[in-house]
């Protein structure tokens, strides 16, 4: 029963379109082309440490970590709900969270700028009521808000699949002996509900940290993150070696953060860790 | 009831899942220490009414009393009731220790306390040394026998069974079945006990309560349930039997299969009809001329300890047990002794 051959259009997808594409961002981070041709060199690496650059790596973390950390605390009690006995049968109000989805990134985030605008349909609304504006359009507020908004249901959907798996029988277990419902909570489908947890930060931390739209529509021109720094080396400076050693840079972080992620994970699995 | 005051008592219970009637008044009360069995078919409600003692299901009209006590709404955390689930419920993500520490922590005893009573509860579920096991490393036995052990460290005054021995191959089955009675007896507590398995019921009850269909079919002991069947459901539930339409002449006189036979119940009315129940080891082999009622062997089984024969004769099909095998097609002669001849009231329906 040979059926490697199935693998092959895939494995020959990848090499296409995710293998050969690092190693030219990996040969364009070390290299640099002047007057005699392309050479080695760790140039590009040296400028990202200046202060400007690292301030701005800072601040895409911090927005990133800030907006996850949201997406759990505003995810967490929704996925709850939506598992809860009530709900679980009914696709209502699971489709509510999946059907934003369905309409196109940029055009959801454009709506934001609508709604947030001076005079836009908040403000107006605010008014109407005697209410103060809120002028949060172009600030570090409207660009964690796009972000929660666009990134929220990474973060709903494992937790909730996690815990639709969690047996129901381990919670009336719990109740059984002794456990009210906050106890039950704590030490069972918390700790089981982990691993959703934890996948749920790494799918809304990752593209968090990478965004270059949502800064650019919601944070405005000036507006700069990683992300935008480096669509800005490729796109208007041209310089392919410095946005690759950057996007270099990104990668180690990620991979650092997943690495981080898997290992908090095994910890919670094997043993009783919330103990 | 010997005067003493029943631990569970439960009052005309009546509860429906949509349109489905699941208990339809049932009455039932538990002595202390005692083994009772819920025995019935699946689907017959035996699970709902013990998941209604354990506080997980709340009766739609009925009562439930404990030590005297109501406590329809008494959330199953605050009930000094423990459970034992089917599929074990062992927490995944704690070894046995930490799983069978879990009622003691929640009550937040001293840890060297708690040490002390889940080394005791493995030495009694025989898993010493199990402690920092992870319990899905275990055997399905073993993970029982820790499920036992998580439920009795709390001393409950009731032990709750919801079938747990389902899982189990037969001889591992076997062995749980007599460990159990074991600790039933070392511990004194009170055992309700769910099973769809009639052996398993009339090996380890006290008392066992047959349920069909939400209602309650009888209520004794094994021996009591065995040899007189209350009708004709229970009869053929609780192990193999002949259950043969009659008529009820007068006291201690039962027609049946075409011959008058002598009997030892009493208190019908003249000319009744009756069930009489027949059980298949009771049927004596004996030569055709001595016989009460003769027949042609139509097949022969050989069931291990004993044969099993189908008769026909007098417009009846016996199923025999015997040690003796008779041939295929020829005739013999079948006797009955007037205690081994059950009398139940015709209740219409099987």
């Amino acid at each position: 029963m040979n059926r490697r051959w199935v693998s092959y259009p895939y494995l020959i997808w990848m090499i296409i379109f995710i293998v050969i594409p690092s190693f030219l961002i990996l040969f364009y981070a070390f290299t640099a082309r002047d007057g005699q041709g392309i050479r080695f060199t760790l140039d590009n690496f040296y400028k990202f440490c200046e202060p400007i650059y690292i301030s701005v790596l800072l601040k895409s973390l911090g927005l990133a970590l800030f907006s996850t950390f949201v997406c759990l605390v505003v995810g967490y009690p929704v996925a709850m709900i939506l598992a809860s006995k009530q709900f679980s049968k009914s696709a209502t109000l699971s489709m509510l969270f999946i059907i934003p989805m369905w309409m196109n990134f940029l055009l959801r985030t454009y709506s934001w700028l609508t709604l947030l605008e001076k005079n836009g349909i908040i403000n107006s609304v605010l008014s109407f009521f005697n209410l103060p504006k809120i002028d949060i359009l172009y600030t570090d507020a409207a660009v964690v808000l796009g972000m929660v908004y666009n990134f929220l249901p990474f973060m709903i959907l494992p937790i909730y699949t996690v815990l639709m798996k969690i047996d129901g029988k381990l919670v009336e277990a719990a109740q059984d002996l002794g456990g009210n419902s906050m106890t039950v909570f704590r030490r069972i489908t918390l700790p089981l509900s982990i691993p959703g947890v934890m996948s749920g930060i790494t799918m809304v931390f990752m593209p968090a940290v990478t965004t270059f739209v949502i800064s650019k529509l919601l944070g405005g021109g000036q507006y700069t993150l990683i992300g935008n720094f480096i669509e800005r080396q490729f796109i208007q400076l041209s310089d392919w070696n410095f946005g690759s050693a950057i996007s270099m840079i990104m990668m180690i972080f990620i991979l650092i953060s997943i690495w981080i992620m898997s290992k908090f994970d095994e910890d919670k699995g094997g043993g009783a860790a919330l103990w | 009831m010997n005067g003493s005051q029943p631990i569970i008592l439960l009052k005309e219970i009546r509860k429906n899942f949509g349109q489905t009637e699941v208990l339809n008044n049932i009455n039932l009360y538990v002595l202390k220490n005692e083994f009772v069995t819920l025995l019935g078919p699946s689907g017959c409600g035996k699970t709902t009414t013990l998941r209604i003692i354990g506080g997980f299901e709340t009766p739609d009209s009925g009562d439930v009393f404990f030590e005297g006590n109501r406590i329809n709404n008494v959330p199953p955390y605050q009930r000094k009731v423990n459970t034992v689930f089917q599929k074990y419920a062992l927490f995944p993500h704690m070894n046995v220790y930490d799983n069978i520490a879990f009622g003691l922590k929640i009550k937040k005893m001293d840890k060297a306390v708690i040490s002390k009573k889940v080394d005791e509860m493995l030495e009694m579920v025989n898993l010493q040394g199990f402690q920092k096991r992870s319990v899905e490393s275990l055997s399905g036995g073993q993970q029982q026998r820790v499920a036992i052990a998580r439920a009795l460290v709390n001393q409950p005054e009731v032990l709750l069974l919801d079938e747990p021995l389902g899982a189990l191959d037969l001889k591992l089955r076997k062995e749980m079945q007599l460990e159990l009675k074991n600790i039933h007896k070392r511990t004194g507590i009170t055992f309700v006990y769910v099973t769809h398995d009639q052996e398993e019921a009339l090996t380890m009850s006290d008392t066992i309560v047959v349920m069909n269909r939400g209602k309650i079919q009888q209520i004794g002991t094994p021996q009591m349930i065995y040899n007189e069947p209350k009708n004709a459901f229970v009869a053929d539930f609780i192990g193999e039997s002949n259950i043969i339409k009659g008529k009820m002449l007068k006291d201690y006189s039962v027609e049946f299969a075409g011959h008058v036979f002598e009997c030892l119940d009493k208190g019908f009315e003249l000319n009744e009809d009756i069930d009489v129940v027949v059980r298949p080891e009771d049927i004596k082999l004996v030569n055709v001329e001595n016989a009460m009622i003769s027949g042609e062997v139509k097949s022969v089984t050989f069931k291990g300890v004993h044969f099993e024969m189908l008769v026909e004769g007098q417009g009846v099909t016996w199923t025999l047990h015997n040690t003796e095998m008779a041939q295929v097609g020829t005739a013999i002669g079948m006797s009955l002794n007037p205690n081994d001849i059950h009398i139940m009231k015709r209740t219409g329906s099987v």
